[in-house]
């Protein structure tokens, strides 16, 4: 087992089951507190902290640029043009959404199943589904040509008397992107109000106290509020769950409902659902590695989270695989399609065929090492992992969407793609704008939910016998 | 709304769940009922032993959840079929299953805010102010490591000598008699 080639005093392990903790030993709610509190509440910011924001905030900048010179020019600007009208714009859209996804599942569908080692990750997982939804949020609405009419995909009286069509797809995704924004928001900061309240009295500082002392909502620990607190919590997570599952089905329906070799497929709906639950935990482990790191969370996000996260990976890569799997099967032979034919074949070996094998090698060949347990226990060797899911699950976006539109029915009308300085410019700057939001969630925001992490502590249990006591840190 | 003043309760400090739980317990065994726990994290058994079982915080989501599934499918039958309809690939004017994903979700996200809204409204939060906050421990400690119990003045069997003396029989860490 685990234990074999470990030291044998190793306080990581757990001496009975021989597994890896998902908490250090020895922490007691004050030194939980303190810990978490304490990144937060001190007066002295890490230089590191000031040099990342820094740099951060040169590609928002840059991402400023590229948006303020869209709104001069128009979408002319990006490689976007017939027969490829949907480019990086829709690709970073579908990307950025699905990499919201693993915030969500963390925080609702594992709090459904009880999975208590999400406690340490579930706050800066939803802190990442929010910041990932902005960033996807952009995309549609500077792709649309004309942002400053964007309203118009809401359903309101106007003096124009017009009204949405509410048979489209594109439509259902207004709603559906709206929707998880919202309660992705709501569910995060319901969760904080009780942290608020710690930090609000810990707080040295008059500011420090009247701004969480607002945001607290005068949060004070009742246990009357306690069992609502819980029941609400777990309603939002129920209502999570569906809500996470039809987000990416609905943004798959886009796809799926046109007409189109490539996209025309009823597996869209599970296999992006799958590759979004993927590339989200992918992303949680690009987060968490250096965040454990530079804030020595090594004791609150262990070993074990990294095991475990590597994991549900495996399992979602391998959906995804059985999704590529089935649609080489559906165009190649189930289909009897010609033009279905043509499309898989153009995908696989036309002049863009190099981004297809890039993602099978991203997402299907080299995640497979995460079979061996040594290498889901290595930290850097899973940071390595994480970039790569992440590259290949782009990677699946750009093939379905721009290998799928290059080449349809008509020789005369194919044409080509290749992406300008804007379209980088624009994504390299969504990557620098989320990573800017991140750095300021971790320096204002209690990035691990202490009120959970005390629950999860062995003297947290109300003991059936009144003595003998427990020491604290028992 | 008038100056209260006085006493707001007496407030009983212990270090670990299980000791809360039993002073709870005692003091709804000698009759106390207006009173309340705190705690830094959610001591189900706490709640019970002050007699504490029901919320209605899933009834409030449930109203909102149906509110919102009517009023998505209701604005999408009024505007397709009289407000303004639109004649899509020869579809009918009334596709249900189309309107399914929109009136979905609105059900979440009416269900989930009824029930975020509906949680704080039925805790009387935001509250800034409470007496407790004046007590110098309650604020070191309810939020991070301390449990506290506190017998509020409201009960008909509150007596502040007796109460004390009642409290003191519990061994709570310290006792401290909450102002307005």
């Amino acid at each position: 087992m685990a234990t074999k080639d470990a030291p044998v005093n190793d306080p990581m392990l757990d001496p009975i089951t021989g597994e890896q903790r998902v908490l250090a030993p020895g922490h007691t709610f004050k030194s939980v507190t303190e810990k978490i509190a304490g990144i937060v509440l001190t007066p002295h910011t890490p230089l590191d902290w000031f040099a990342g924001f820094v740099l951060a905030g040169g590609f928002v900048g840059m991402l400023l640029v590229a948006v303020t010179w869209l709104f001069l020019k128009g979408v002319g600007i990006w490689a976007i043009t017939i027969p490829i009208a949907w480019g990086f714009a829709i690709i970073n859209f579908v990307w950025w959404i699905g990499i919201g996804h693993a915030g969500t599942l963390i925080s609702a569908i594992l709090l459904l199943f009880k999975q208590q080692w999400r406690n340490s990750i579930n706050r800066f997982a939803e802190a990442m589904t929010i910041f990932a939804v902005v960033c996807a949020g952009m995309f549609p609405l500077i792709h649309v040509g004309r942002p400053w009419l964007g309203y118009w995909l809401f359903p309101y009286p106007n003096s124009m008397n017009v009204w949405p069509q509410f048979r489209s797809p594109l439509l259902w995704d207004v709603f559906a992107v709206s929707t998880y924004a919202t309660i992705s928001v709501v569910f995060w900061y319901i969760g904080m109000v009780p942290d608020l309240g710690t930090l609000r009295d810990r707080s040295k500082s008059k500011v420090g106290q009247y701004i969480y002392g607002l945001a607290a909502l005068g949060w004070r620990g009742s246990v009357r509020h306690w069992v609502r607190y819980e029941t609400a919590s777990l309603l939002l997570a129920g209502l999570a769950t569906p809500l996470v599952l039809s987000v990416h089905t609905v943004i798959s329906f886009d796809f799926a409902v046109a007409l189109l070799p490539g996209w025309h497929t009823t597996i869209f709906p599970p296999y992006f659902v799958a590759g979004a639950v993927y590339s989200g935990f992918a992303m949680v482990i690009t987060l968490a590695v250096p965040i454990r790191k530079f804030y020595h969370l090594e004791d609150l996000i262990t070993i074990r989270h990294l095991d475990n996260m590597a994991k549900v990976m495996l399992t979602t890569g391998l959906i995804v695989a059985y999704g590529y799997a089935m649609e080489v099967f559906m165009s190649y032979w189930y289909s009897a399609s010609h033009w279905e034919y043509f499309m898989m074949w153009n995908r696989m070996f036309g002049p863009m065929g190099w981004a297809y094998w890039v993602l099978i090698t991203c997402n299907i060949a080299l995640p497979q090492f995460m079979w061996f347990r040594y290498v889901r226990r290595s930290v850097p060797l899973m940071f390595l992992m994480s970039l790569i899911v992440n590259t290949g699950m782009w990677f699946e976006r750009f093939v379905i969407v721009v290998t799928s539109l290059y080449r349809d029915y008509l020789p005369s009308s194919w044409g080509t793609y290749r992406a300008t300085k804007w379209d980088y410019a624009t994504f390299a700057g969504t990557l620098g704008l989320f990573t800017f939001l991140f750095f300021l969630f971790v320096r204002f925001l209690p990035m691990i939910p202490m009120s959970e992490i005390r629950m999860m502590l062995p003297q947290a249990k109300v003991r059936a016998e009144a003595e003998p006591l427990p020491e604290a840190g028992d | 709304m008038p100056v209260i003043e006085g006493t707001y309760g007496l407030l009983a400090e212990f270090d670990t769940p299980t000791q809360l739980v039993r002073a709870a317990e005692g003091a709804y065994a000698a009759g106390y009922r207006r009173m309340d726990c705190y705690t830094p994290y959610p001591v189900e058994e706490a709640a019970a032993a002050i007699g504490f079982h029901k919320d209605e915080v899933s009834l409030v989501c449930l109203i909102g959840g149906l509110l919102g599934v009517a009023a998505m499918f209701g604005l999408e039958t009024w505007i397709s079929v009289w407000a303004y309809p639109l004649n899509i690939a020869g579809r009918p004017y009334y596709s249900w299953p189309a309107f399914v994903v929109p009136a979905y979700e609105w059900t979440i996200l009416f269900a989930g805010l009824s029930a975020a809204f509906g949680m704080l409204a039925l805790n009387g939060l935001p509250q800034p102010y409470h007496p407790l906050f004046n007590a110098p421990n309650f604020r070191n400690g309810a939020t991070s490591d301390k449990f506290f119990l506190c017998l509020e003045a409201t009960d008909p069997k509150f007596e502040l000598g007796d109460s004390r003396a009642f409290l003191e029989r519990l061994a709570p860490l310290s006792i401290v008699e909450v102002e307005y």
